[in-house]
């Protein structure tokens, strides 16, 4: 019959293509092309998550600031070696946390060093330069008045630096004092406030420390300046090299720290890989064994849902953590619902007196509005669970979501060409007692 | 269906479950974990063997660490709980749990919240339920738009939510007995499970609210009166195998990952294992008969127009 052969030869394809998948996924991991992107949880690392005090800063500097704050960070924790760190901000509405902060996110992989993970981050010196306000006077301040209290907020910060070097200044005994050279934006801004400002005072700070506060003598319009603070020439040197690799432009305050050691991760990669095998095998025997020769497609239709998410995982790349672990066998487990409502409800059609063929024609297609119905409500939980995540909880949200999408075709189109393609039609007892279920023979 | 024919003893028992849940909840309360109270969270093992509770603690009061609590877990491992730490203490911390380097000692996990993370995560939290539940609710009231004879859709919906509070509150009792007799906390990984487990419930419940549906566009097609308990049962007896073989694999493969497992999903799959048993019984046990009970209440209203 030409049908047949047609359905049977798409069969062949699919299963040809999801063994191409399969093998894909195993020489992939093989040969590092795109291998799982495994969380901090799994590889073990540090995660640290600093606020970002842009109290201080006007709307549209503080979008130029977070970014300089990025990539100073970024800069950093690559000069020390570590490998795919990843550095982004995040802003948190007022409407979630009760107010609105920016954050900083690092995460480290590799580094299982708490300690060392905040001190290579806290190195990074914040750079201000803030105008003394109209009738401060800093010979009067007290142990008790503020930094705000007497300087206006900053108008140079860290993002206008662009390098720095240690120079020796002066007769006779030389100073060793810090050149800092800003770049077109901080030049410009250099340039004007200083016009503006001949004979005021301006200061100097460095991690929220006045360090000099000299008075603005006439136009700097070359955008360098000199810090002058009495340095040891050891301080002034590491000062200098400290600046070159970037400057903060606002203080940042570590919010949260979370450090997995690689012993436990990997241990968990590899409870959480039997825990996937084991899985697997079960639901397969259970289909087998309640759905025979439906079961045995689903099993395949399963075996191929599993390939081609794994795949996925690889490609787009989905960052695998425990939680993920645990949404990828779950979905194993829900992966077959589909199949399991249209073989009951092909059974039910087969009892009405229909034939097989007809039975699994209208099995799918009167399964199909609650399979719909229902993967979109878990389609909604899953987006849900991906704003609600921390990074681990949106591992968990994403292999849950894609689980539920991919299951979906998976179970429906790879059975279904299956189904078909095994050409039954006749009412004999061997194809009843196959497409039988339960304990009925 | 003998489910929607003795419904009442079913809500007996569904109200039984309910009430020992939040009993449950009542008297053992709900530990937070550090992810949600700040704080830090420190795991330590002992490759060759843990010093005892009293040994750690005045290494740790020697060097003057405050208010904290130490717990044996496993066979190797301490779990320590305080107050955010300072930077010194952070840095003298490898050394004083391996009481001056006299044993080995290796933190296989630091964690340490800020006050402000631990307060948006609550709220965090509690947005995600209320939403996930308030955009079922919005989405079976869209989907069953179709079906307003004999119920209203927004019946199926609220209906849905019903059941779904049951799949919540029965976890949570749970889990709040789970952290009395083992010190299991409610994290974000908790959060999460009750999530997923509504996502599933739900499932169920659109499946034999489907039929249902399927039922009465049926009867209206052949003209056939029947009443709206017998379409229900019906329904609930055709979908009853499939709910309950779902269950089945996902309880298997949850069974699986409990046992077998990384040791950080351990809780997580036993909440879900909770929440699925519970979220299938109630698709099965609670969701039709209320249907049917809300049937037969709008009739009598429009009977005594």
């Amino acid at each position: 019959m030409q049908g047949t052969t047609a359905r049977r030869l798409a069969a062949l394809a699919v299963l040809l293509i999801g063994t191409g998948i399969g093998y894909f996924v195993y020489w992939s991991e093989g040969h590092d092309f795109r291998p799982f992107k495994l969380g901090l949880d799994l590889s073990g690392g540090t995660q640290l998550v600093y606020k970002a005090d842009l109290s201080q800063l006007p709307g549209a500097d503080a979008a130029d600031s977070l970014a300089a704050l990025r990539d100073t960070i970024e800069r950093r924790v690559n000069l020390f070696g570590v490998s795919e760190p990843l550095v982004q901000t995040e802003h948190v509405s007022a409407a979630i946390s009760g107010t609105a902060e920016d954050r900083l996110i690092v995460e480290l992989p590799g580094i299982t060093d708490t300690q060392k993970a905040i001190a290579l981050i806290g190195e990074t010196p914040v750079l201000e330069f803030r105008m003394l306000k109209e009738g401060a006077d800093l010979s009067k301040a007290t142990a008790s008045t503020t930094v705000d209290q007497m300087f206006a907020p900053a108008i140079i910060t860290g993002k206008d630096l662009a390098s720095s070097e240690l120079q020796f200044q002066g007769q006779g005994v030389q100073e060793a004092v810090v050149v800092l050279h800003f770049n077109s934006h901080g030049a410009a801004v250099f340039a004007d406030t200083t016009k503006k400002n001949v004979g005021k005072v301006f200061g100097i700070f460095l991690d929220g420390q006045l360090i000099s506060s000299p008075v603005i003598r006439e136009v700097i319009p070359d955008g360098t300046a000199v810090i002058s603070g009495n340095f040891a020439p050891e301080v002034a040197k590491e000062l200098a090299r400290n600046l070159n690799y970037g400057a903060l432009p606002v203080p940042i305050e570590l919010q949260y720290t979370q450090t997995v050691s690689g012993t436990l991760g990997a241990a968990a990669v590899q409870d959480g890989i039997m825990a996937a095998l084991w899985g697997v095998a079960a639901v397969v025997l259970f289909m087998l064994i309640w759905y025979r020769l439906p079961g045995l497609i689903a099993g395949v239709a399963l075996l191929i849902y599993i390939v081609v998410t794994l795949a996925l995982f690889q490609l787009i790349p989905v960052t695998m953590t425990a939680a993920g672990i645990a949404a990828f066998i779950l979905s194993v487990g829900m992966a077959v619902d589909a199949n399991v409502l249209i073989f009951e409800r092909m059974k039910e059609e087969m009892r009405s007196g229909k034939n097989i063929s007809e039975a699994i024609h209208d099995g799918f297609g009167r399964a199909w509005p609650s399979i719909r119905d229902s993967n979109i409500s878990s389609m909604i939980t899953a987006v849900i669970l991906f704003w609600f995540g921390t990074s681990l909880i949106k591992g968990f949200a994403l292999v849950f979501g894609l689980g539920v999408l991919v299951s979906m075709l998976t179970a429906i189109s790879v059975s279904r060409t299956f189904l078909f393609a095994l050409g039954l039609r006749s009412k004999t007892n061997v194809s009843r007692f196959l497409f039988g279920s339960g304990t009925r023979l | 269906m003998i489910i929607v024919k003795n419904r009442i003893l079913f809500f007996c028992i569904t109200g039984a479950l309910v009430l020992a849940s939040i009993v449950s909840t009542l008297v053992f309360g709900l530990k937070l974990s550090t992810d949600f109270t700040g704080g830090t969270l420190v795991e330590v093992t002992y490759p060759n063997g843990r010093p005892s509770v009293s040994d750690v603690s005045s290494a740790l009061d020697q060097v003057g660490f405050k208010g904290y609590s130490l717990r044996a877990a496993g066979d190797k491992d301490y779990i320590m709980r305080s107050p955010e730490l300072s930077a010194d203490q952070r840095t003298a911390l490898p050394l004083v749990l391996s009481m001056g380097s006299t044993t080995e000692a290796n933190i296989t996990q630091y964690t340490q919240v800020g006050p402000t993370i631990g307060t948006e995560l609550r709220r965090k939290a509690f947005i995600s339920i209320s939403f996930v539940l308030l955009c079922i609710l919005l989405f079976i009231a869209f989907a069953f738009r179709k079906v307003s004879q004999p119920v209203s859709s927004w019946v199926y919906g609220l209906i849905a939510l019903v059941t779904l509070l049951h799949d919540v509150i029965v976890p949570v009792g749970f889990f709040a007995a789970l952290g009395h007799f083992a010190g299991a906390e409610v994290d974000t990984l908790f959060v999460t499970a009750v999530l997923t487990v509504l996502g599933f419930s739900v499932h169920d419940t659109i499946v034999v609210f489907d039929r249902v549906r399927e039922n009465l566009a049926i009867n209206k097609e052949r003209g056939r009166k029947e009443p709206f308990e017998e379409t229900a049962g019906r329904a609930l007896n055709q979908t009853f195998v499939r709910s309950v073989n779902t269950s089945l694999t996902v309880l298997l493969t949850l069974l699986i990952l409990f046992f077998f497992g990384p040791a950080s999903t351990h809780w997580f799959a036993l909440t879900l294992l909770v929440g699925i048993i519970a979220g299938t019984y109630s698709s099965i046990a609670l969701a039709t008969p209320l249907l049917v009970v809300s049937e037969r209440w709008f009739a009598k209203q429009t009977k005594k127009k």
